[in-house]
């Protein structure tokens, strides 16, 4: 069946035809983070697929991953285009290199998974939590709930990671 | 430059200088036109066909590119009276022209058509608006868009910015070098009559502008504008009865890409570009290399993105494009100007093709610029470069487009002198 569903005021919509992200999406309202394995390579990818982008193979099953990374990349909006994330600037997003198969299968791969930096209840995290985060941080993820059958993946700073060099922020604040 | 003597031949030489632009035209670059992308369109193909000096008659295939924000081939074909033997209409917006342009290469090798149009019609100011707010931010999200848009990751700008920050990281690329690229293109589009942006700014003015989405500020994006513009392309014998000196086609490589192109973002280093790999096409297939361009046409949907494509193209060391951009080298005067209309940071947006109109014209050695026309009717060109002045590079032979979609895809396309 279809979700329906409202976000921050925006219409999301997963069709029943869409069964990767049906599948992906439903792990993610139990707060279970999960990706396809390639049943013949062995494989993690991300984003959901139908088939294996190093292999081809369309046999995978979903393995719990767990979602602790580090920011390869961000950007922090300003002037948000979507009516939505107006009232919620500036806002973060993410592109967080996954500790679990980092590397593989060649030295510049990563399962590098989108968010928003988001409080560790899964809100968008305010400006001053902002200013904190940049290339280099240690991140673990949260969910915020959508509806039945539909939480998004977010990731919020890991206060529990050893403290290691301030990352690298554009450098006009 | 004159062009090398020994020429690789491993790949389709017997295409270089078999094709040629013969007719460019486009609309005012507007912001609010008034009129229908049809009538933008056919506006600027029958101001391409006239400049061409052929007529609709002469014309047999047509090839647009759109995002659902525009005028269809057979419409504007009517309107102008042509019969086709063939057209096209695809989805894509940057990138598109120089991949289209090899594409009618093809077509008229197969004998499917003669003579090609090829235009993009958009109202990106006042209907569809290319900055995505308005009717693209309110669609409801599905499919891929799942793991993009619900996050506020949809505008060119939110989504490219990770691989710029990147760069910045990797390399030390620092603001003002890439703010150097809006700066330089503002001088360029000052000696550009139809410029939508006629002012010159400097490094300080970009650097000044508020924040859009790191790392770019206002002056960094391009600009969203209302217009049509169209090329004409045929057999190089047959463009020596046209109107202009022709502008042969040396080699194009079109849509090429990284891995990964579904989320390109999975294959690092993000920090560089599909002009990597589309360089290696490129250059084998127009048998030049990057010290034997004289004018680029980077694609500027933002600074970086003229930074990023210079450096992987090959025309500076990786990672040096922050001082490729930055040194002089791509200003009218310099060793090899980018973008001399003024590009889409300053001329206006048109998802590349008004940066293809600009080469052509170039390398006609008659850009529409504010010089006196001579006895022929052809600009005497006094190559000053002062505001309000001349644009036109002296003895340009050699001219690279270099056509951005995203990080993950390009095409490109080098043209010279007939």
């Amino acid at each position: 069946m279809d979700i329906r569903a409202n976000h921050l005021g925006m219409p999301l919509d997963i069709s029943e035809l869409d069964r990767e992200n049906l599948t992906y999406f439903q792990y993610c309202a139990a707060h279970a983070f999960h990706l396809q394995a390639c049943d013949a390579c062995a494989l993690i990818r991300y984003p959901p697929s139908t088939a294996c982008p190093w292999c081809a193979s369309p046999d995978a099953r979903w393995v719990p991953v767990e979602g602790r990374g580090t920011v390869h990349s961000y950007t922090e909006v300003h002037h948000a285009i979507q009516p939505a994330f107006r009232a919620h600037t500036p806002y973060l997003i993410l592109l967080v290199d996954l500790d679990a198969q980092k590397g593989q299968p060649t030295a510049d791969e990563a399962l590098r998974v989108v968010g928003n930096l988001a409080t560790a209840d899964g809100l968008l995290a305010p400006p001053e939590m902002i200013r904190n985060v940049g290339i280099g941080t240690r991140v673990r993820m949260v969910f915020t709930d959508v509806t039945s059958g539909l939480a998004l993946p977010q990731w919020t700073i890991d206060e529990a990671a050893p403290r290691s060099a301030p990352p690298w922020r554009y450098p006009q604040e | 430059m004159p062009l090398p003597t020994d020429t690789d031949t491993t790949s389709p030489t017997y295409l270089r200088d078999k094709y040629a632009i013969v007719g460019v035209g486009e609309t005012a670059y507007m912001r609010g036109s008034g009129r229908t992308t049809r009538a933008l369109a056919t506006w600027a193909v029958r101001n391409a066909i006239e400049d061409a000096g052929l007529k609709p008659a002469d014309i047999d295939g047509m090839l647009s590119y759109q995002s659902g924000d525009s005028v269809f081939s057979p419409f504007v074909a009517g309107d102008l009276g042509i019969r086709l033997d063939f057209y096209m209409d695809v989805f894509g917006g940057g990138s598109s022209t120089e991949a289209l342009c090899g594409m009618a290469m093809g077509l008229i090798e197969a004998g499917m058509c003669r003579v090609v149009v090829i235009f993009r019609a958009m109202n990106g100011y006042s209907q569809v608006r290319i900055g995505g707010t308005g009717v693209r931010a309110a669609a409801p999200i599905s499919g891929d868009m799942l793991h993009s848009r619900t996050y506020g990751w949809q505008s060119a700008g939110q989504m490219f910015s990770p691989t710029f920050m990147r760069h910045m990281y990797d390399y030390g690329t620092r603001p003002e070098q890439v703010a150097a690229v809006k700066a330089t293109h503002s001088e360029h589009a000052s000696n550009n009559p139809k410029a939508l942006l006629k002012n010159r700014v400097t490094v300080e003015d970009v650097l000044a502008s508020r924040i859009i989405c790191k790392p770019l500020h206002l002056l960094d994006c391009c600009l969203e504008t209302d217009n049509a513009n169209a090329i004409v392309l045929t057999r190089a014998e047959r463009a020596r009865d046209c109107r202009h000196p022709p502008v042969l086609i040396r080699g194009v490589v079109g849509r090429c890409n990284k891995p990964r192109m579904d989320m390109h973002y999975q294959h690092g280093p993000i920090s560089t570009v599909a002009g990597r790999f589309a360089r290696e096409i490129l250059w084998r297939n127009s048998g030049v290399g990057p010290q034997d361009v004289d004018i680029t046409g980077s694609y500027d949907a933002f600074t970086f993105t003229t930074m990023l494509q210079l450096e992987d193209y090959g025309f500076c060391k990786k990672g040096e494009g922050g001082d490729y951009v930055s040194d002089g080298t791509i200003r009218l005067g310099g060793r090899r100007p980018n973008n001399t209309s003024g590009g889409h940071l300053c001329e206006g947006y048109t998802h590349g093709i008004n940066m293809v109109i600009e080469n052509v014209r170039q390398l006609r050695h008659d850009v529409d610029d504010s010089c006196p026309p001579g006895p022929d009717g052809r600009r005497l060109h006094t190559y000053d470069y002062r505001e309000g002045g001349c644009r036109q590079v002296r003895n340009a032979e050699v001219t690279a487009n270099l056509g951005w979609a995203m990080p993950g895809t390009g095409s490109a396309m080098v043209m010279r002198r007939g």
